[in-house]
């Protein structure tokens, strides 16, 4: 094995420039995964804790009677995806309006009676969240006679949601095509590196090594080059990520919704996928090479 | 039919022939060669010497007919096999097929880390056989920095570090001057007196002529004698 080692290591030496160009666009191609992994990552966390804020308003109709509030509640308590309904009378409406308001409040002082109604808010679980449900959970609150009318920002929602599956549709196919690509460029390099080295190959064949003799370097090679490229891509991300972190973050005044790196499995996840896609670009190079 | 279990030659030849496309290479060979032999295969330019050497160690297939080598037949030798096969078959050729990239030490180490020997072993035995061909102290340089009849030695050292039964020569003199031909042709000698067959192709009627080994003739692919 140690062998095997020092002929790949000697083999990427001596194809310097190959290599370099291998490792390079191993790196953009797993820089450009990883970013797109990031930010799913953090636009998935971003959804969730928004997710987490989604509210129902069911606004009763003026004429229920205050001994049915009980009851209409455990109604929607039951219902599938439904965490906390909490009564809000219209009094307490009108108190968080003029909190709200704040100087502006003296408008409201001009108003005869309370034109607000009485309402429930009601908090979504944590795993349920999806337009289409929270939809559905509308119209069935809806339903009710006690209820005259339900707000719950439809349309956004349904927009966010189709935007954030597009987004991800998009990543999907983006991280196909670099994976494609990358395992493309890896065969051609060490096709060009085999072909490079045919003739001594051939004298290698003729003096009885075995087909395993002259592919395991390769292999290593290829595997080495992944490592490296992946290494080398989630560095260059990490550096753009604290640079953005230290600077940008703090330049808006903000927190950027508390944008988080990869784990530290995930990396390590990615690393190996890179250096799959070595060992794999090496497998279609050599089956290709063998054959002929 | 060729009998397999026929253990007195090393090599046999059966009607072999060679065609590349419509051109006939070799026609009708029929070769028994016996172990310790020193055979010498001669003719002028194309006709079909190193072409009988490549369907030994099966750097082509034949066309027809069949081959045995120290027992194994080439015509069903299994693609998995074709090493084994060469581990038995030292090769010696005229533009010695030296890996530019790597040292003297490394050529000639190449065969054993082939076969798979651990490396105290490969250090001792490169040693001894550079030592044999007079090039122990050339062991670091590079093929490239070598002379003609040098880099030949080195080509002999990585023929027999493997101690094959079989050594195939192809024109292992042709280009070297007449000093370096015979150091490399004694060494070859030397290598036959220690048990190995021999089988060498070469134009140089001289070279046989002074040896008295020997010799097969070929005439566009024929075996005239």
């Amino acid at each position: 094995m140690i062998l095997y080692f020092k002929r790949a290591f000697q083999d990427i030496r001596t194809n310097r420039f190959l290599n370099a160009v291998t490792i390079i666009i191993m790196s953009l191609s797993v820089l450009i995964v990883s970013t797109l992994l990031l930010f799913f990552l953090n636009t998935n966390d971003y959804m969730n804790s928004w997710k987490k804020g989604i509210k129902i308003i069911a606004y009763l109709k003026p004429d229920i009677e205050e001994t049915n509030i009980v009851d209409i509640k455990n109604k929607i308590h039951v219902l599938y995806g439904v965490a906390e309904a909490k009564f809000m009378s219209k009094e307490e409406a009108m108190g968080r309006l003029r909190e709200q308001m704040k100087r502006q409040s003296s408008l409201l002082d001009g108003l005869k009676e309370n034109p607000l109604p009485d309402a429930f808010e009601i908090r979504l679980t944590e795993q349920f969240p999806n337009s289409e449900r929270i939809e559905n959970l509308a119209v069935q609150i809806e339903s009710f006679p006690e209820i005259d009318d339900v707000e719950y920002g439809r349309k956004w929602i349904g927009r966010f949601v189709k935007l954030f599956d597009l987004f991800r549709l998009t990543g999907y196919a983006m991280s196909s095509i670099f994976f494609m690509a990358a395992v493309f460029i890896v065969a051609n390099t060490i096709r060009l590196v085999i072909y490079s080295r045919r003739e001594e190959i051939e004298i290698m064949r003729l003096v009885g090594a075995t087909d395993q003799f002259i592919k395991t370097p390769f292999y290593i090679e290829a595997v080495i080059q992944g490592a490296l490229g992946g290494i080398i891509g989630l560095a260059a991300l990490f550096a753009a990520y604290m640079y953005i972190s230290t600077n940008v973050e703090y330049g808006l005044s903000f927190d950027l919704l508390n944008v988080r790196f990869l784990s530290l499995r995930l990396s390590g996840t990615i690393i190996l996928c890179s250096m799959f896609v070595g060992w794999l670009g090496c497998f279609i190079a050599l089956r290709q090479f063998l054959k002929e | 039919m060729i009998d397999e279990n026929d253990k007195s030659a090393t090599i046999r030849m059966f009607h072999v022939h060679k065609n590349y496309g419509s051109k006939q290479a070799l026609i009708n060979i029929n070769l028994d060669v016996s172990k310790n032999e020193f055979l010498f295969i001669t003719g002028p330019s194309g006709a079909g010497k190193s072409t009988l050497l490549k369907l030994l160690y099966l750097g082509e297939p034949v066309s027809e007919g069949q081959i045995l080598i120290d027992g194994m037949n080439l015509s069903r030798i299994s693609r998995k096999r074709i090493p084994l096969l060469r581990r038995k078959l030292g090769i010696i050729f005229q533009d010695y097929k030296l890996i530019p990239t790597r040292t003297v030490f490394d050529n000639v180490a190449l065969v054993l880390e082939a076969m798979g020997k651990k490396r105290q072993f490969i250090q001792k035995k490169v040693n001894s056989v550079l030592r044999m061909v007079g090039m122990e102290k050339r062991f670091n340089a590079m093929p490239q920095s070598l002379s003609g009849g040098e880099q030949q030695r080195i080509a002999v050292a990585r023929a027999v570090i493997g101690m094959p039964k079989i050594i195939l020569a192809d024109e292992p003199t042709g280009s070297l001057d007449t000093e370096s031909a015979s150091a490399v042709f004694d060494l070859l000698k030397e290598f036959h007196t220690r048990g190995a067959t021999l089988l060498v192709a070469t134009h140089d009627q001289e070279l046989i002529r002074k040896t008295g080994r020997k010799a097969i003739y070929l005439k566009e692919g024929r075996q005239t004698k």
